[in-house]
């Protein structure tokens, strides 16, 4: 298969970047999207020129790492994967390919396709753990869970923390981000205890970082490639609204922060 | 009002947002007497209850700071979301979602612009800012608005406005629900069809008057 792909390449992060045009020939359908990457990158090499730098690691959607803005929606235009679980034959022939890094004022571009996503860890640090240690693994049912509860749980567990919600919202919020995260913790009794403090710690972090407010367009339920829904997004907002209004000892004043 | 958590901003958005959403009933069921051809006998009863009432006088207050959070909530927390991507994409977002949901900014303002020209018209000549046109006195409703929906340009304007604020209900009010952390399995859906539905009675409803007029009224 041949591509036209159309990149953004951008030397550091105060540089002026620029789409690029490149041709790519001889791509197999059922490579993935990074093989042709690295085809690309190696041909880039061989001929003297800069290879384009994009984010990776385990390549198998589970750890997060990848991102890429393809033709419009974060991970490509394959629902519910990431870009590395992405292959080629989701594309036709001689199609342009626009690649983009994802655009926040809380993601810096570090280079081409590379952005700085340390925003979430920085939100997840104001308050998204369990501050005891909660031990070894205890005996089954010692703990009671509700079922439902753990399974809602597991869902808002699921999240990798990719960044794709903030890249397919149209004001870069990362109400989906959070909100998983809250709820994952919220719904289980480990993280109930600190339920309160947390959600107001998280996002007056989150306000710090510069994203967005969330105006309810749902694009990051359809893009998120774990299917985290928005129903996550209203728990934190309900969390939200009964530590602010009924929690005395727990009220965060974000001053102290 | 910038100090305000995101969260927060939002929801007091939503909260005036179901009331200026209430309100609209309200005023809908007033600009509906004018289809009684009974010479304007019902709708200017209604006018002058609404006009005189004690106790609208206070609604009134609350109504304007509802506009007035909405308005300016809106305009904060829109510049907010622009400012959070100075970079736009050379591919705009291709997600399958509301393709509305995206401009309630833009159908916001197309609504605010209306609400400035309905103030001049109606509400400027009623506390006696603007002098009412010639031969209508100040607290006659009935004439005013006949007089003004027999303009056609009017009228078009009048029925546009509405249209944009039916799409911006559309959005509105499910979005104002999820905001406040009503989201549930049972009847998130069940809210996504009243609110659509509501925001198609109100286009149609408030269009119904101005089309009466030009078309229906004094014509058969």
């Amino acid at each position: 298969m041949n591509f036209t792909l159309k990149i953004w390449r951008q030397k550091n992060v105060t540089a002026k970047g620029e789409m690029v045009s490149y041709d790519v020939s001889g791509i197999s359908p059922d490579s993935s999207f990074f093989e042709m990457l690295d085809t690309l990158n190696q041909k880039l090499i061989t001929t003297g020129g800069d290879p384009v730098a994009f984010d990776h690691d385990c390549r198998e959607g589970i750890c997060g790492t990848c991102s890429l803005y393809i033709n419009g929606r974060p991970h490509g235009p394959v629902k519910g994967v990431t870009t590395c679980q992405l292959h080629m034959r989701a594309f036709k022939d001689g199609d342009t390919i626009f690649i983009e890094p994802w655009r926040a004022k809380a993601f810096p571009i570090i280079r081409d396709l590379i952005v700085d996503r340390s925003a979430l860890d920085k939100i997840i640090q104001a308050g998204g753990y369990v501050s005891v240690n909660t031990g070894g693994v205890p005996d089954a049912n010692t703990i009671p869970v509700p079922k439902e509860k753990s399974d809602a749980a597991f869902d808002a567990a699921t999240c990798i923390g990719c960044g794709a919600c903030v890249a397919a919202c149209s004001n870069a919020a990362a109400m989906l981000f959070i909100g998983a995260k809250v709820s994952h913790l919220a719904l289980l009794p480990q993280g109930r205890v600190e339920a309160a403090t947390r959600v107001q710690k998280m996002v007056a972090c989150m306000d710090k970082q510069g994203f967005g407010n969330c105006s309810n367009t749902y694009a990051c339920e359809f893009d998120c490639p774990k299917g985290i829904s928005v129903a996550n997004i209203a728990r934190m907002n309900r969390e939200f609204l009964g530590a602010k209004l009924f929690s005395e000892k727990e009220r965060v004043i974000k001053e102290s922060l | 009002m910038f100090l305000y958590s995101s969260i927060t901003k939002k929801v007091l958005m939503a909260l005036a947002g179901l009331f200026l959403v209430t309100f609209l009933c309200v005023h809908l069921g007033i600009n509906l007497m004018l289809l009684k051809n009974d010479g304007g006998r019902a709708f200017s009863t209604a006018a002058t209850f609404m006009g005189t009432n004690p106790l609208i006088k206070v609604a009134e207050i609350v109504l304007f700071a509802g506009f007035l959070l909405h308005i300016l909530f809106g305009l904060v927390v829109s510049g907010q979301n622009r400012a959070a991507r100075p970079t736009g994409y050379a591919r705009s977002n291709s997600s399958d979602t509301s393709f509305f949901s995206k401009y309630m900014f833009h159908t916001g303002i197309i609504v605010s612009i209306f609400l400035a020209l309905h103030f001049c018209d109606f509400y400027f000549i009623k506390i006696g800012l603007v002098a009412p046109p010639a031969g209508i006195a100040i607290h006659d409703f009935y004439n005013r608005t006949l007089l003004l929906f027999s303009t056609p340009w009017y009228s078009l304007f009048y029925i546009v406005s509405f249209i944009f604020l039916g799409i911006h209900l559309n959005h509105a009010i499910q979005s104002a629900f999820q905001t406040l952390g009503w989201n549930h399995s049972k009847y998130t859906d069940a809210v996504k069809v009243i609110g659509s539905v509501y925001s198609v009675v109100i286009a149609i409803g408030f269009s119904i008057v101005p089309i009466y007029v030009l078309f229906f009224l004094n014509k058969v």
